[in-house]
C-alpha cells in the first residue's frame, strides 16, 4: 500500500517527469544537431541536401558502403557456419567442452579489439599473402569480435529447447548427424540464429578499430577520413548509420519477442519430455 | 579402441578451435610475448617504459576517464532503468528506451564523435545557438577534444549500456518481496536499505565494472575526437603503432597492449565473480 502511495505522490511524479525530460534532452540534442548540421548551408542560411546526396554520389563513400555491406554478409555467414554446428555438437556429443567453448567465445570481451589489432599483424601478413590485400579479409577478425554476442544468442536459444532429446528422437528414426543438426536442431533455434545475425551485421557496420589501424576502407573508416575535409557529409553518413542500426535492432526485438512467445508455448511440452 | 571412440567427437570442434587459435590466441600471445622482447630476445625495457612519466600519466588519464564515465553512467543509468522498470513491460515508453539504449550502447564509435562535433564543436549547433542568442561561449578552448570532453561523450554510451545491463537485475526484484517487507512493517527506506539494496548491490557493482572495462578499452570515439596529443592509453597505442614518435621501441605498443589486457582482465574477472553472485537469486 505504502509503495503505491510513494509511487503516486506528486513529488515523485515531478521528479520523474523532470528526470525523463533531462534524459530526453541529453540523448536527443546530439541526434537532432546531427540532422541540423548535415543539412545547413555553411556560412549562409537555408537548407541543403548535398551532404546526403554525397552518400551515394561520392565514389569513395559509395564503394566503402558496398565493402561494409559485403563484410557484414560474409562475417555473418562465416560466424554462423563456424559457431552454430560447433555449439550444437558440444551440447550433443562433447558436453565436457562446453566450459572451454564458452571461455573462448567470451574471451574477446576481456581482450579488447585494440589489443588483437596490435598482435594480429603477423597473422594478417599470412592472410594477405594467401588471399590478397582485400578489405574483405577483415571478415576473419570480425568473426572473432562478434563471437561473444553471437554465442549468447545461440546459447540462449539452445538452452530453451531440449537438444539431446530431439537428437535422440531423430537418431532413433535413422537420421545421421548432419540431418540432426541441419534439419532437426537448426529450425528449432532459428530465432537465436537470426538475432545472432542481426547483432553481427550491426557490429560490423560500426567497426572502426580494425579497419582504421589495418588501413582498410570500410564505411566507418571513410566517414572518419572525410570528417577532416567535409564534416557535414561525415555527419550525414553517421546519422544514416545510426538510423540503419536502430532499424536493425528494432527488427531484432520483434524476432526476440516471437522467440519468447514460442518458448513459452513450448514449456509444458518440454516439462513433459524431461 | 575405446579411447579413440571417446576422443572422436572432439574432432568436430577442430575447425572452431583452429580458427580461434589463429585469430584470437595467436594475436594475444604475440602481444604478451612481444611485451617482454627487445631488439635481442628477452628484455624488460618495454615494461619499464610503462612506468615512465608519460606512460604513467596516460594510464592515470585513462583510469580517470574510465572511473568517472563508469560512475556517471552507472548512477544515471540505474536511475533511468528504475524509471523504465516501474512501467509495464508492454508500454511504448519501455520498449522505446530499451531499443534506443541498445543502439546507443553498441553504436558508440564513429557516429558518436560526429554527433558531439555537430553539437558542441566550434561550429556546432548548440555552440552557435548559444553564441548568437546569449553571447555564451561553451566551446571555450576546445575542452570537448580533451579529457573532460571524452568523459561527457563516453557518458552518452555508458548510460544506455547501464540500462541494458542493469534492467534484468531490476526486473528480477519481485513485487512479492516488497509486499512481504511491508507486511512485516518495513518502511520504504527500510525496504530499500535492508532488502532491495543488498540484493541489487552486486549487480550494480558488477555493471559498474563492466562499464569501466568498456570505457577503458574504447577506441573509435576517442581516436576521431582527439587529434592532438595522446591523452589516454588507446591513443598512445595508436601513436606507438602508426607514428615515428616512439621509434626505436617497436615493441612498446605490445607493452601498452599488455597493460590493457591486465587492467581489463582484472576488472572482467571481478565482474564475472559478482555476476555469479547475482545469478544466485536472479532467475
Amino acid at each position: 500500500m505504502r509503495a503505491d502511495a510513494t509511487r503516486g505522490s506528486i513529488a515523485w511524479r515531478v521528479v520523474r517527469a523532470v528526470a525523463l525530460l533531462a534524459f530526453a534532452v541529453f540523448f536527443l540534442v546530439p541526434l537532432l544537431s546531427m540532422a541540423d548540421f548535415s543539412t545547413r548551408v555553411v556560412g549562409g542560411t537555408g537548407r541543403t541536401a548535398q551532404p546526403w546526396e554525397n552518400l551515394v554520389q561520392d565514389p569513395m563513400l559509395r564503394s566503402s558502403i558496398v565493402t561494409s555491406l559485403l563484410l557484414a554478409l560474409l562475417t555473418t555467414v562465416l560466424m554462423l557456419v563456424l559457431l552454430t554446428p560447433t555449439m550444437i555438437w558440444v551440447r550433443l556429443r562433447v558436453p565436457a567442452a562446453s566450459r572451454l567453448v564458452e571461455f573462448l567465445c567470451l574471451l574477446p570481451l576481456t581482450v579488447p579489439p585494440l589489443v588483437i589489432v596490435v598482435g594480429i599483424s603477423n597473422v594478417y601478413a599470412w592472410v594477405s599473402y594467401l588471399l590478397g590485400n582485400s578489405p574483405l579479409t577483415l571478415t576473419f577478425a570480425y568473426v572473432v569480435l562478434v563471437l561473444p554476442y553471437a554465442y549468447r544468442s545461440l546459447d540462449a536459444a539452445l538452452g530453451s529447447i531440449n537438444v539431446v532429446t530431439l537428437a535422440e528422437a531423430a537418431r532413433s528414426l535413422g537420421a545421421g548427424w548432419t540431418t540432426v543438426i541441419v534439419r532437426v536442431v537448426l529450425p528449432n533455434i532459428w530465432p537465436g540464429v537470426t538475432s545472432a545475425a542481426f547483432v553481427a551485421v550491426a557490429l560490423v557496420l560500426g567497426e572502426y578499430t580494425f579497419a582504421s589501424l589495418l588501413n582498410f576502407e570500410t564505411l566507418p573508416y571513410v566517414i572518419g577520413l572525410l570528417g577532416k575535409s567535409d564534416a557535414p557529409t561525415s555527419t550525414a553518413a553517421s546519422l544514416a548509420v545510426l538510423v540503419l542500426a536502430s532499424l536493425l535492432l528494432v527488427a531484432l526485438t520483434f524476432v526476440g519477442r516471437d522467440n519468447r512467445r514460442e518458448s513459452r508455448r513450448d514449456k509444458p511440452s518440454r516439462g513433459a519430455l524431461t | 579402441m575405446a579411447r579413440v571412440s571417446r576422443l572422436a567427437p572432439w574432432a568436430g570442434l577442430l575447425p572452431f578451435l583452429v580458427y580461434l587459435l589463429v585469430f584470437l590466441l595467436v594475436p594475444t600471445v604475440t602481444v604478451v610475448v612481444g611485451a617482454f622482447q627487445g631488439g635481442h630476445g628477452f628484455s624488460t625495457e618495454n615494461i619499464t617504459g610503462l612506468f615512465e612519466a608519460t606512460a604513467l600519466h596516460t594510464l592515470w588519464n585513462s583510469l580517470v576517464l574510465s572511473v568517472s564515465s563508469a560512475v556517471v553512467g552507472a548512477v544515471l543509468g540505474a536511475f533511468l532503468a528504475y524509471l523504465v522498470v516501474t512501467r509495464p513491460p508492454t508500454s511504448l515508453f519501455r520498449r522505446t528506451v530499451t531499443a534506443v539504449s541498445g543502439v546507443l550502447a553498441q553504436f558508440g564509435g564513429v557516429p558518436l564523435a560526429f554527433a558531439f562535433i555537430a553539437t558542441l564543436g566550434f561550429s556546432g549547433v548548440l555552440t552557435e545557438a548559444l553564441r548568437s542568442s546569449f553571447g555564451l561561449d561553451i566551446f571555450g578552448s576546445g575542452w570537448l577534444f580533451g579529457l573532460r570532453g571524452l568523459i561527457l561523450v563516453y557518458s552518452y554510451f555508458q548510460i544506455p549500456l547501464m540500462v541494458i545491463v542493469f534492467l534484468p537485475a531490476l526486473e528480477g526484484v519481485r513485487p512479492q518481496w516488497r509486499e512481504a517487507a511491508v507486511n512485516l512493517g518495513a518502511s520504504t527506506w527500510q525496504y530499500w536499505t535492508r532488502v532491495a539494496g543488498p540484493l541489487l548491490l552486486p549487480a550494480f557493482l558488477g555493471a559498474t565494472l563492466l562499464l569501466f572495462a568498456n570505457a577503458f578499452a574504447a577506441y573509435a570515439t576517442a581516436a576521431l575526437l582527439v587529434t592532438q596529443g595522446n591523452p589516454i592509453v588507446p591513443l598512445l597505442i595508436r601513436a606507438a603503432l602508426t607514428s615515428e614518435v616512439v621509434l626505436g621501441r617497436q615493441n612498446f605498443a605490445f607493452a601498452l597492449a599488455f597493460e590493457m589486457i591486465v587492467v581489463v582482465g582484472v576488472v572482467m574477472t571481478l565482474y564475472t565473480l559478482l555476476l555469479r553472485r547475482t545469478s544466485r537469486w536472479l532467475r
